[in-house]
């Protein structure tokens, strides 16, 4: 090793001690995938947890998860562009997680509840929440603005792992409230998804969710999207054994779905949300994918991993995929495709516009929603607020 | 009314058993709360009497605990958490702070968390380490959350129960050592007509020095006040009960009338609540004071070994030191 050869350093580190029990070793068997990243259609397989998984989407239907895709997408580029203009304090980007976040998101029921992290943004566009609503928080005009209960998804958790728990004791709740395992109609019966990346498997908190929710029985999903990094950190520094084998410890089944195929995806949730509704308990998934892009636009990946791996994971985009097999089964033509890529460019230029139209709040409204009763204290202060940004109008600040 | 003598235990008993009946989504949680009725028997009982849906033994990890609360609260239930132990409380301090203080705010009044977790907090009872620990500062010093102390049965009785029903997440400690005195409690009282939760008590009137105390504080400055009054010297007992929001307006007009002030807590005394306290009352009575206003407070260490904590804990004769002090000014 050359002096100074900070990689080779790292890397040697890394594989010191007896070497890993293959988290990122090969996928084999143990990955679902219904869609080959060449756009291969596969019927049906048999996942780790001995399920036999497949789809039966209507035409429409696959067109509408690539306009799902593509727009997500679009979005997510538009928010990286204004986040490089300075529009946006930060940003963190979904590249590359498209498939993982639309194959959930579709697969929720209306009644189904999500607890996301900060980079859901595909969820929460799947949720029927305006895309703009992110922008908000990264933007620092709001810490959210949507409302978590009329859209069943709530706030964005910065602190990794921390809503893992939240899901848990909302899950609970609805066993509580009698919601659970009443019949087999997919209408009857609430599930909840709990969103949390590979780096948070090693949260204390996500384990406990995971023991708790065991324990309970409840109707939750924990569905880990595992891009590989946890900012620079790879995914051998969280673990030793592939992360959905966790599951078998703390006595649910866990499923390693491909998580660049929209397909698969939705399929392992969609299976996983209905045995969770309908009395099975938990299940965990680990939706295998890739970050394509920086953690966030303060990360610099270059320093961390090498473009030949970024290149392999860019073969298995998410979205390519899905328009080769739409064309080779010619479920769309050339029209349809423009037609999506219009409407995208579409939202993200409204994205933008609105973005930029966004009014800084009152600086009075920082006093605003810290209790439900307000204290004597918060009311003071704010007056005195006031008072103060009164006493410099007309002298010239 | 229908007034009994029964100790703190069994009025926070009597009081989480009313406000189960009361309102069907008041849940309790914690470590041993069920079968066992928890550790102090505090919640003896009422599983038996509510079900293992109500009164829920967890799993051991208070961030697991404060954690689901949350869920449940998003659900709609007002969960009602017992942290075992003072010293337990810190694995569930990120969920506090960072999610229980915040999500009202954050979600601009769209989420509500009508959580209560209680801890029995404080020395005195020759406990081994973190079992006698008094970490209300940390807690009164995050925004978001409302933090009381209850000092005799009959308050513990009322408080928990108006805490229950605040639609703020609210820290509830309760002294420990304190648990097994004994207390007139009318078990019929309304909370409509009771005093308010935030609003502190003047329990003793003076004249010549006001002395501020909270929970298991509160009776050992009221012995301090009784000797003292021995000794020809007169003073003003005050129950702060609310640590956060501080309902200084007793303590402010005591002390304009007084001269003096001594604050006591268990908590160790760098920037702890009597800082606050003393920093508060000199802006509001600057003018009336004749001397700073004291702390006589744990010191600075981690909480000692059981055999020497009387020497750690202010008592009967470490605050009539303390106001010894503001007179000797």
């Amino acid at each position: 090793m050359a002096k100074g050869d900070r990689g080779a350093r790292l890397r040697d580190r890394r594989t010191a001690g007896p070497p890993p029990a293959e988290p990122g070793a090969p996928l084999g068997d143990d990955l679902v995938q219904l869609l080959t990243p060449e756009g291969e259609r596969i019927d049906r397989v048999t996942g780790p947890d001995g399920v036999e998984y497949s789809v039966d989407f209507s035409d429409s239907e696959y067109r509408g998860l690539y306009r799902d895709l593509v727009v997500v997408r679009r979005l997510d580029a538009e928010s990286t562009a204004l986040q490089r203009q300075g529009e946006l304090g930060i940003w963190a980007s979904l590249l590359g997680q498209e498939a993982a976040q639309v194959g959930s998101g579709r697969a929720l029921r209306p009644q189904d509840m999500a607890f996301p992290t900060y980079r859901e943004h595909g969820v929460l566009y799947c949720r029927g929440i305006d895309p703009i609503m992110p922008l908000g928080l990264f933007r620092g005009v709001d810490q959210g603005a949507w409302d978590p209960v009329e859209h069943k998804f709530n706030m964005y958790t910065i602190v990794i792992g921390a809503q893992t728990l939240h899901a848990t004791g909302y899950a609970m709740g609805i066993a509580m409230d009698g919601k659970v395992g009443n019949s087999d109609d997919p209408a009857d019966g609430e599930a909840v998804i709990a969103y949390f990346g590979d780096g948070a498997t090693s949260q204390g908190d996500v384990n406990e969710a995971f023991i708790w929710s065991s324990v309970y029985h409840a109707p939750i999903v924990f569905f880990c999207q595992n891009n590989q990094y946890a900012i620079s950190e790879p995914i051998e520094r969280q673990t030793r054994i592939p992360l959905y084998r966790r599951a078998a410890g703390f006595g649910f089944p866990g499923v390693r779905v491909d998580g660049n195929d929209v397909l698969a995806t939705y399929a392992v949730t969609r299976h996983a949300l209905d045995n969770a509704r309908h009395g099975q308990g938990p299940t965990m998934i680990e939706a295998h994918t890739y970050r394509m892009g920086a953690h966030t636009t303060t990360d610099d990946p270059t320093r961390y991993r090498g473009i030949s791996e970024v290149e392999a994971w860019q073969a298995k985009d998410p979205i390519a995929r899905v328009r080769a097999f739409l064309a080779k089964q010619q479920i769309a033509d050339a029209g349809f495709f423009t037609e999506v890529d219009e409407q995208a460019t579409a939202e993200a230029m409204s994205l933008r516009e609105r973005v930029l139209a966004m009014p800084d709040p009152e600086p009075v409204t920082l006093f605003d929603h810290v209790f439900v009763d307000e204290t004597p204290q918060i009311r003071q202060q704010r007056a005195r607020f006031v008072e103060y940004q009164a006493s410099f109008e007309g002298s010239g600040h | 009314m229908a007034a009994k003598t029964m100790t703190m235990v069994k009025a926070l008993n009597a009081g989480l058993r009313r406000a189960l009946e009361a309102d069907a989504k008041v849940v309790i949680m914690g470590e041993d709360v069920g079968k066992l009725g928890g550790v102090f028997r505090v919640t003896d009982g009422l599983q038996k009497d509510f079900g293992e849906n109500r009164v829920l033994d967890t799993p051991l990890a208070e961030s697991g605990i404060v954690g689901t609360a949350i869920g449940l609260a998003i659900r709609g239930y007002r969960p009602v958490c017992e942290i075992q132990f003072d010293g337990f409380v810190y694995p569930a301090y990120d969920q506090i702070v960072s999610q229980v203080a915040k999500m009202h705010y954050r979600s601009q009044g769209k989420l509500r968390l009508p959580i209560v977790i209680r801890i029995p907090f404080g020395g005195g009872i020759g406990a081994v380490e973190h079992h006698s620990e008094s970490p209300e500062a940390y807690f009164a010093h995050t925004a978001g959350l409302k933090v009381v102390a209850c000092a005799d049965p009959a308050e513990a009785y009322v408080m928990v129960q108006q805490a229950i029903a605040c639609d703020d997440p609210v820290i509830f400690f309760e002294p420990k050592r304190r648990y097994q005195e004994k207390g007139e409690v009318d078990l019929d009282a309304s909370l409509d007509g009771a005093r308010p939760l935030f609003a502190s008590r003047v329990l003793r009137q003076g004249t010549d020095a006001t002395v501020l105390a909270y929970g298991p504080m509160v009776r050992t400055a009221l012995e301090a006040a009784a000797a003292a009054a021995e000794d020809g010297r007169s003073l003003e007992i005050i129950d702060l009960r609310t640590l956060s929001p501080l309902d200084l307006g007793p303590a402010y007009e005591s002390v304009k009338r007084t001269g003096r002030c001594v604050v006591v807590h268990e908590a160790p005394g760098t920037i702890g609540l009597g800082a606050e306290l003393a920093a508060r009352i000199t802006e509001e009575c600057f003018y009336s004071l004749e001397a700073p206003v004291l702390r006589v407070t744990g010191y600075d260490t981690p909480y000692p070994t059981a055999r020497v904590e009387e020497e750690f804990l202010p008592d009967l004769d470490r605050v009539l030191d303390g106001v010894d002090r503001t007179f000797g000014w």
